[in-house]
């Protein structure tokens, strides 16, 4: 194998309008005792986290 | 700034090298894992002898890759934003206590029984519009905007649910904005009737279940000490047929009692569920069910295990979704998100059944953080503005971590509970979260090259 492969790269790069606070406020998902980000979805790209669009992917 | 970590899948090591600033994952082999772990002052004594013992030729193209990915600021990249302040106008979101009473009694509850040690109020439909009313006007240019019925149990009150969510529905319309309903329920009361309306009115419904029977009845009970779990199995079920594709989760908690919790979601799979989650209790240290830091090798363990499993039966007729796991590498939300967290005291309200507007639902009660009330709005500003700082580019134990732009800086309600400080630092949840960051990176890794 080579010894680097890159699985995704510069995620975090501010490339679009941030903080328009039109997402889901994280704590009306699932939790109520912690506190997540990283799963929730901007509303301006395509959620990815259904079973109907992985089998899409 | 890197963070470097193995996840064993079918007992085979995966290397992965994690840019905490720019997002960017990589999977290595065992001698650029070494590499990568020399440069950036990482190396265990063992480790260091490993690494001189490897191929300076391996060693050498490696670190000039790594020089490639440093120059184009995907490796060891520096913070991309160092100075940030929360919005405080705009309130997006706002969770109703409808009511402060519970037809379970759950050991663990962190309301107290569903009280939050007040009286046992019910929210009327007219304290509800007028939250309603205020969420609109102090909505500023936010149009998508967010109601969770909570409680308590909010079935105990359900025709002032619907009495808000109508309102709701007809002063959106009129003021240009569209709502987003969540119920949280514990299932007993969910019979045919409300099942249906939930299903039709609801973007997301949580169901509460623990798990195992056996694991439920030792901490949830009816008021009266029976045995809930067939018919709040029966209900939940019978709602997840009437759902179809639309948006649930069933969540559970564990305690030190369930450690081992993958057989919890094993158990809620193999009833027909597939949208999971299972989140670890919060409560004082010298509760025996209690989570406390000696718990978190057994809980990373546990983890690993859970991980799997979730990997396993996603390939085959059993596939589920399990709510930590989840991570949208690509995309996700975006910088503010990620720096601000669940929003609680500026976009993200509670109110109480009588009205009073805290930061989130796990503040209310306390009068040091009474925000204002729906009838009179904010009085106390104060509490907001001091909310608005707590980022994570303010808090010093986020600094360094790996998950903190997964966490947007953990929650507030524990910190507090732990440290004394809403912007403190509640360490057994800090090092709960960073396992499942690795966990679901990993997960991203093996299900993208169908390992």
């Amino acid at each position: 194998m080579k010894h680097i492969e890159t699985v995704t790269k510069k995620t975090l790069i501010p490339t679009r309008e941030i903080g328009c606070g039109e997402c889901q406020a994280s704590c009306q998902s699932a939790c109520k005792t912690s506190c997540t980000v990283g799963n929730q979805a901007c509303v301006k790209e395509e959620k990815v986290h259904v079973k109907g669009a992985e089998e899409d992917k | 700034m890197v963070h470097t970590f193995v996840y064993r899948h079918k007992g085979n090591p995966l290397y992965f090298v994690w840019d905490i600033e720019s997002g960017s994952l990589y999977n290595v082999d065992d001698v650029a894992f070494l590499c990568a772990k020399k440069r950036y002052g990482l190396l265990s004594a063992e480790e260091e002898k490993a690494f001189s013992d490897s191929d300076k030729k391996d060693v050498s193209e490696i670190n000039a890759s790594f020089d490639e990915l440093e120059g184009e600021g995907a490796l060891n990249a520096p913070p991309l934003i160092k100075e940030f302040k929360k919005r405080t106008g705009a309130v997006k979101a706002m969770c109703l206590h409808i009511c402060h009473d519970c037809n379970l009694r759950c050991e663990y509850c962190f309301a107290s029984g569903g009280t939050y040690n007040t009286p046992r109020d019910y929210m009327s439909a007219e304290v509800g519009k007028k939250a309603i009313d205020f969420l609109i006007s102090n909505s500023g240019d936010i149009k998508n905007l967010e109601v969770d019925f909570f409680g308590g149990e909010p079935l105990m009150n359900f025709d002032v649910v619907k009495q808000i969510t109508a309102y709701a529905k007809e002063e959106a319309a009129k003021k240009g904005k569209r709502f987003s309903f969540t119920m949280t329920t514990n299932c007993l009361l969910l019979n045919e009737e409300a099942g249906n309306w939930l299903n039709e009115e609801m973007d997301n419904v949580v169901l509460s279940i623990d798990g195992r029977e056996s694991v439920h009845n030792e901490v949830r009970h009816t008021v009266s000490g029976k045995n809930a779990y067939p018919a709040i199995v029966r209900n939940s079920l019978e709602f997840r047929k009437i759902r179809g594709d639309k948006k649930y989760y069933v969540r559970g908690t564990f305690t030190a009692k369930n450690l081992d919790f993958t057989e919890d979601v094993i158990a809620l799979n193999d009833l027909g569920f597939d949208q999971i989650s299972m989140e670890p209790v919060v409560l004082p240290e010298e509760d025996p069910m209690a989570i406390t830091r000696l718990h978190i090798d057994r809980i990373k363990a546990e983890y690993d295990r859970l991980a799997e499993v979730y990997l396993e039966r996603r390939k085959g007729g059993k596939w589920f979704n399990f709510f930590h796991f989840m991570l949208d590498l690509d995309h996700g939300p975006c910088i503010h998100k990620r720096l601000t967290g669940c929003g609680a005291g500026t976009e993200y309200l509670a109110v109480s059944p009588t009205g009073e507007i805290y930061p989130c639902h796990q503040f209310v009660g306390r009068s040091e953080y009474l925000i204002g009330n729906v009838g009179e709005g904010i009085l106390n500003p104060e509490v907001r503005e001091r909310f608005s700082g707590y980022t994570v580019l303010k808090k010093a134990h986020c600094a360094d971590c790996p998950a903190k732009y997964y966490c947007g800086g953990g929650c507030a309600a524990n910190a507090l509970n732990f440290s004394g400080r809403p912007d403190g630092q509640y360490e057994v949840g800090c090092e709960l979260q960073k396992k499942r960051m690795e966990v679901s990176l990993a997960i991203q890794f093996i299900e993208r090259n169908g390992l």
